[in-house]
């Protein structure tokens, strides 16, 4: 590991530790009923536009009306997004003259953005026209991460209100996470981005005369402001098909920062917001150190694997490109941001359900790549996706109440809410839906002939792709090992089932819970109560984590990853 | 458990089915691993069965006081005997003294003495008579003396004695709320872990290594809770049995749940807090006597006052006043003993033309004054100071001379306030219940140290302070036993009727504590409590041995096909076969190893919540994933030493 990697690391820990409680600040005031009541102008036209639109911004809904409005929104937006990209060939900036892309494509990838999975089976530059890109693939990554906003706002709405039938409107939530933290944020991170050098242009395509007498065709397009909101809004479906690695969208470490700082912050802000709302500002703190020492972990193991592997053993695996004048030149990376920033790039994207890259991860010691994949089987929650990771880790935090709140000689509470059998149900739904789509589908997967004739590599190294690709859909990731050929009717069908179970089949149980405990009466706190805003708290915490993604995912980590890093060892 | 049985069935079908291809190495493992998961399922259905056990001797002592009784029931003027199983609702029998009372029923002739020891085994009698709040009477008891006449009030088979007796028997046993919310986190769990060893099947051939059928429903039953799913419902059984061992009747599971659950608890002064009468605990003398002039008087005053009271102060005057001084010596023909009457307000005793007199400050003080005395202003200044800190003052006079004041106090019982201090520590509100008034109610409360107290209580103060309770979150638990305490008993969650309460107050609460001994809601609390531990710590051990098994099953399976995977068998188990069946043994003996501990409780210390998470934490949490790595390596070197290949 190299002292410049961490200190880049401990000055990215910095930073969010001094910004992630101004913005939780700022994002409880954009929900919270006070400020929402308020008489300001903004929030007057945004009444008035809700009135058009013909919502009552003033009434509430309870978790089932919550829970049809979102749902009939996103399936709009999917039914939207289909249509979209099957007839992008007749409609406008189109100069490529791309084709009308094919229907389990349009599907896999609608249900995708819709998700804010943004898995691509699919080169971008090459398949959407900027239109598709535009008006549809940029508007679903600001609105599917609003998605994920609300139902982390209503979550916690049913944690801390008291006897309330009510969690908050969906229509107003999903207004406000748009305009009032997504699109502003993403106009500064996007004017960073164009100062250092990210195109924005609507130029398109410029073709020019190499040197060399060739010809190459350069597309162009809308990438900073892209760019801004796939980091943001923890999306990853990059512009064009290199991803985070492409000059465009990544020149040089400032923006590598940004893009991992961008990645970052909403997720780890959200538990300061959480705190607010509870009343109780140790209790947010709590979360957002689990998060932290989740992904700090993370980071460092992922650091750890990417500069100690054995080269000679890389060399063998033929995973290093060359070694000139005693540099190695490892496979997959780009040196304009080399390999340290893509460990912390790798640990940030596959922990916040973003899934952008910065370098191959198929290319990285097969032990690092078995971390990224950890990382996505803890249900994207250190520190998660924007909304997602929070109420993801709420899920956990209660049911790390009720088996070890059990201990204490009380029915298990959660700020003073009893978990009891209808929480526990919808509790078990969730944890269990996501992880039951993935297993199902990579063992059929791994037996169907058509799919397995997509795999890259044999042996283990393709079962960690396979299971790879099914992880990142179904926790609405995105990223890619890499290696499997996915764009196939197989992979691009039940990729979309598992996004959509990854997605609907969480916030569902999600929202119910929400309502369950909205309409509690809490219990009195005391010295008698469970504590969860203590450093022991914490550690049961992770340990509750660890331990269910562990026990749900050991045996095939040790056939994928591990086996292949064992074997690479040896 | 399900599980079990269909993977143990599913196993040995396949087994038999693929007999002949494989070799007797292979042949040996397979029928060894299926004996022990059959095993498995024999000591879970054992720990249940144990249980019972325990809870049927229990029944079978209380049973015995029921077989084959004969009433006697009332049909106008005639009496016909009949068995009492046909007794109904609403008949009326005569029990007289021998005979044992057929029924469940409320005295409403008649007064006897009865022997309640079939039940309470209290060997002493107690009253039962018709009217009042000692009415109620338990069918299997035997009276003693004279004759009642006793109205059925439960249909046989329903009365309390056999509710009892089916739920320390486990027969009729429903689950409790946090159970279900337990069961359903263990099937989510058992579905996952399921899911998890069937899907690995699939990329077990795709590893070219794939997995016979019994290593699979190994793997599958050693990852399931099986030890906490066999264990759940013994502890539940003997949670209820350490209640009846405190002599306390549950009516259900959910009950002694509850208790561990109580925020507030409602405790009546007399007979918890305090002794239950006021005692003398000094003596003021006036200025014009002596401490000793005063004892002396007092106790003169009170020889004949059989009362609490009255012999408290003779007791706290012998400490003070010599024996041969003492008014034995006096003859006792001279004696006039004067006495309290609620006209006088006063008692006392006439010997040999001197009046000696104690009683309230004002009805004292003015037959002083009619006797052509007076008194001090320092002895009337007492009495109001006393008045005013909630004691009881009495005012002691020799004719026309006042002599000083007895204080009489109510006495907090001696350990209670670090009872009280315990339950607060565990964040349980204590509430005394009092009929005194607020100033004398607020001064017993301070030294007790209760976190409040309603004075003047009324059974309706009582019921608007839980429902008040209640509305703002909290369980409440009270004891009571009249007849106006049994709206308040059904509204509290935990409603401990005495069992020499009325009838209806009984129907109305879910506990009966045969003792009648207020002070045991406070051992109720912390067997509600003891269950919920013992309950959590085993799903934590449960869930936290997996990490063992793991790394005893998953390289034993794979090893054979990747070499490398070597470093995972950290255990160093010495092969496949031994290490399956050294994970696969250890999952049923852990099952007997921990019956013990799911009977007796995990043992429960009242200190903050927070002491007792860390410690159950650490030993059945951090426990719970270093034991099975000792004992799994240890069965293995016994597997390894017998020759298991």
């Amino acid at each position: 590991m190299t002292t410049s990697a961490l200190a880049g690391l401990a000055i990215l820990i910095l930073t969010l530790v001094v910004t992630a409680p101004l913005l939780g600040r700022y994002i409880y005031r954009v929900y919270s009923d006070e400020h929402q009541s308020r008489e300001t102008k903004l929030n007057k036209v945004e009444r008035r536009l809700l009135t058009w639109l013909g919502v009552d911004p003033n009434s509430e809904q309870t978790w089932k009306a919550y829970a049809i409005s979102l749902i009939a929104f996103s399936m709009v937006s999917v039914l939207f997004l289909y249509l979209l990209q099957r007839v992008q060939n007749h409609l406008p900036l189109n100069p490529s003259h791309l084709t009308s892309v094919s229907p389990a494509l349009a599907i896999n990838t609608a249900i995708s953005f819709v998700t804010n999975t943004n898995w691509q089976n699919y080169a971008g530059e090459s398949t959407m026209t900027a239109l598709t890109q535009t008006i549809g693939l940029a508007v679903q990554n600001f609105v599917s991460a609003a998605v994920g906003l609300s139902v982390a706002v209503a979550l916690t709405r049913g944690i801390t209100r008291h006897r309330s039938g009510t969690i908050g409107n969906f229509w107003v939530d999903l207004l406000r996470s748009t305009t009032r933290i997504l699109i502003p944020m993403s106009a500064l991170v996007a004017i960073a981005m164009v100062s250092q050098g990210v195109i924005d242009n609507l130029t398109l395509t410029k073709c020019i005369s190499t040197i060399s007498g060739g010809h190459q065709c350069i597309p162009g397009g809308l990438v900073a402001s892209q760019e801004a909101i796939k980091e943001l809004g923890t999306n990853g479906g990059g512009y064009f098909n290199a991803n985070s690695i492409h000059p465009f969208e990544n020149p040089n470490y400032i923006t590598n920062f940004i893009e991992i700082y961008a990645i970052l912050i909403i997720p780890f802000s959200l538990p300061f917001a959480f705190g607010k709302f509870a009343g109780r500002r140790r209790e947010g703190i709590t979360i957002f150190v689990v998060m932290m020492l989740m992904w700090a972990t993370s980071s460092l193991l992922l650091l750890h694997f990417e500069t100690s592997t054995n080269q000679t053993s890389l060399i063998k695996a033929d995973k290093i490109v060359s070694i000139s004048g005693g540099k190695v030149l490892p496979e997959g990376q780009d040196l304009r941001i080399s390999t340290p920033s893509c460990a912390i790039f790798a640990a940030s994207t596959t922990s916040t359900s973003t899934g952008a890259v910065n370098c191959a991860l198929d290319s990285l010691d097969p032990a690092a790549s078995g971390v990224a994949l950890f990382d996505m089987m803890l249900g994207e929650v250190s520190p998660g996706g924007v909304g997602s990771g929070l109420y993801g880790i709420l899920i956990f935090a209660i049911l790390a109440v009720f088996v070890s709140g059990l201990m204490i000689g009380r029915t298990p509470e959660y700020l003073g809410k009893k978990i009891q059998g209808a929480e526990m149900k919808l509790i078990t739904i969730y944890l269990l839906i996501s992880p039951a789509a993935i297993m199902i589908l990579s063992a059929i997967a791994v037996m169907v002939k058509t799919s397995k004739g997509a795999i890259g590599n044999p042996g283990p190294q393709g079962l960690s792709e396979i299971i790879y690709s099914f992880v990142s859909t179904g926790n609405n990731n995105g990223s890619a090992l890499g290696g499997l050929s996915s764009n196939t009717d197989f992979y691009n069908i039940t990729q979309a089932i598992n996004m959509v179970i990854g997605r609907f089949g969480l916030m569902i149980p999600a929202l119910a819970l929400a309502g369950a405990l909205a309409a509690k009466q809490p219990v009195p706190q005391g010295t008698g109560t469970f504590s969860t805003d203590k450093p022991l708290f914490a550690s049961i915490l992770i340990a509750t984590i660890v331990l269910v993604v562990g026990l749900t995912y050991f045996p095939v980590l040790s056939l994928g990853p591990i086996v292949a890093h064992l074997n690479l060892a040896r | 458990m399900f599980v079990v049985e269909i993977g143990t069935a599913f196993a040995t079908i396949d087994f038999l089915a693929t007999l002949d291809k494989q070799s007797s190495t292979d042949i040996i493992f397979a029928i060894s691993v299926l004996i022990w998961l059959f095993f498995t399922l024999v000591f879970a259905n054992f720990s249940e069965v144990v249980a019972e056990r325990r809870g049927r001797a229990q029944a079978a002592s209380l049973r015995s006081a029921r077989t084959s009784l004969v009433a006697r029931v009332i049909n106008g003027d005639t009496i016909t005997e009949v068995p009492a199983e046909t007794l109904q609702v609403g008949d009326r029998c005569r029990v007289s003294a021998g005979e044992v009372i057929p029924c469940d029923g409320e005295v409403i002739e008649g007064i006897a003495s009865v022997d309640e020891s079939a039940i309470t085994g209290e060997s002493a009698p107690v009253i039962r008579e018709a009217g009042g709040d000692r009415s109620s009477v338990t069918g299997g008891t035997k009276v003693l003396s004279d004759e009642i006449v006793v109205i059925v009030t439960q249909e046989p088979g329903k009365s309390f004695l056999e509710k009892m007796i089916s739920l320390v028997e486990g027969a009729n046993r429903q689950k409790t709320p946090n159970e279900v919310a337990l069961n359903i986190l263990l099937s989510g769990l058992s579905i996952i872990l399921l899911l998890s060893v069937a899907t690995l099947q699939p990329f077990a051939i795709f590893s070219h290594s794939p997995q016979g059928i019994v290593v699979l429903v190994a793997l599958l039953v050693c990852l399931i809770p099986t030890t906490i799913g066999a264990l759940l419902s013994a502890i539940g059984i003997a949670g209820i049995d350490r209640l009846v061992k405190q002599n306390v009747l549950a009516t259900s599971g959910r009950a002694v749940e509850a208790a561990g659950d109580c925020n507030t608890l409602l405790l009546d002064k007399t007979g918890t807090i305090t002794y239950g009468n006021r005692q003398a605990v000094a003596f003021y003398p006036s200025s014009s006597s002596t401490e000793r002039e005063l004892a002396l008087a007092a106790r003169l005053a009170s020889l004949a006052d059989q009362t609490p009271e009255g012999r408290s102060i003779v007791e706290l005057s012998e400490s003070l006043i010599d024996k041969d001084q003492s008014a034995t010596n006096i003859d006792p023909s001279e004696w006039i003993s004067i006495p309290f009457s609620a006209n006088t307000r006063m008692s006392g005793v006439d010997i040999g033309g001197s009046s000696y007199r104690k009683g309230a400050g004002d009805a004292v003080a003015s037959w002083v004054v009619q006797n052509g005395g007076s008194i001090d202003q320092g002895s009337l200044d007492r009495v109001s100071e006393i008045a005013s800190n909630g004691g009881t003052p009495l005012l002691v006079a020799q004719d026309d001379r006042c002599l000083g004041v007895v204080y009489l106090k109510d006495v907090v019982k001696k350990d209670i306030a670090a009872r009280f201090a315990t339950m607060r520590a565990l964040g349980i509100r204590t509430v005394m219940v009092t009929g005194d008034n607020p100033v004398t109610a607020a001064v017993i409360a301070k030294e007790a140290g209760v976190d409040d107290f309603i004075a003047q209580a009324t059974p309706e103060d009582k019921l608007s302070y839980i429902r008040a309770e209640q509305r703002s979150g909290s369980l409440v638990a009270m004891t009571g036993d009249g007849t106006n305490d049994a709206p308040a008993l059904a509204q509290a969650d935990v409603g401990v009727a005495m069992n020499s309460g009325t009838q209806a107050a009984k129907e109305a609460g879910n506990m009966v504590d045969l003792d009648s001994n207020p002070t045991k809601l406070l051992e109720i609390v912390e067997i509600g409590k003891q269950l919920l531990i013992t309950r959590g710590s085993l799903t934590t051990f449960s869930i936290a041995n997996d990490i063992a098994k793991y790394f005893a099953i998953i390289p034993a399976m794979f090893q054979k096909v990747f070499p490398a995977l070597k470093p995972l068998n950290i255990m160093h188990l010495t092969n496949a076969h031994t290490a399956i069946l050294a994970a696969v043994i250890f999952n049923a003996l852990i099952i007997v190893a921990l019956i013990p501990l799911a009977l007796r409780g995990v043992k429960f210390r009242a200190t903050s919540s927070s002491s007792i998470l860390r410690r159950n934490l650490s030993i059945y949490g951090i426990g719970g994933v270093v034991l099975p790595f000792i004992a799994i390596k240890a069965i293995d070197v016994v597997l390894t030493l017998i020759g298991v290949k």
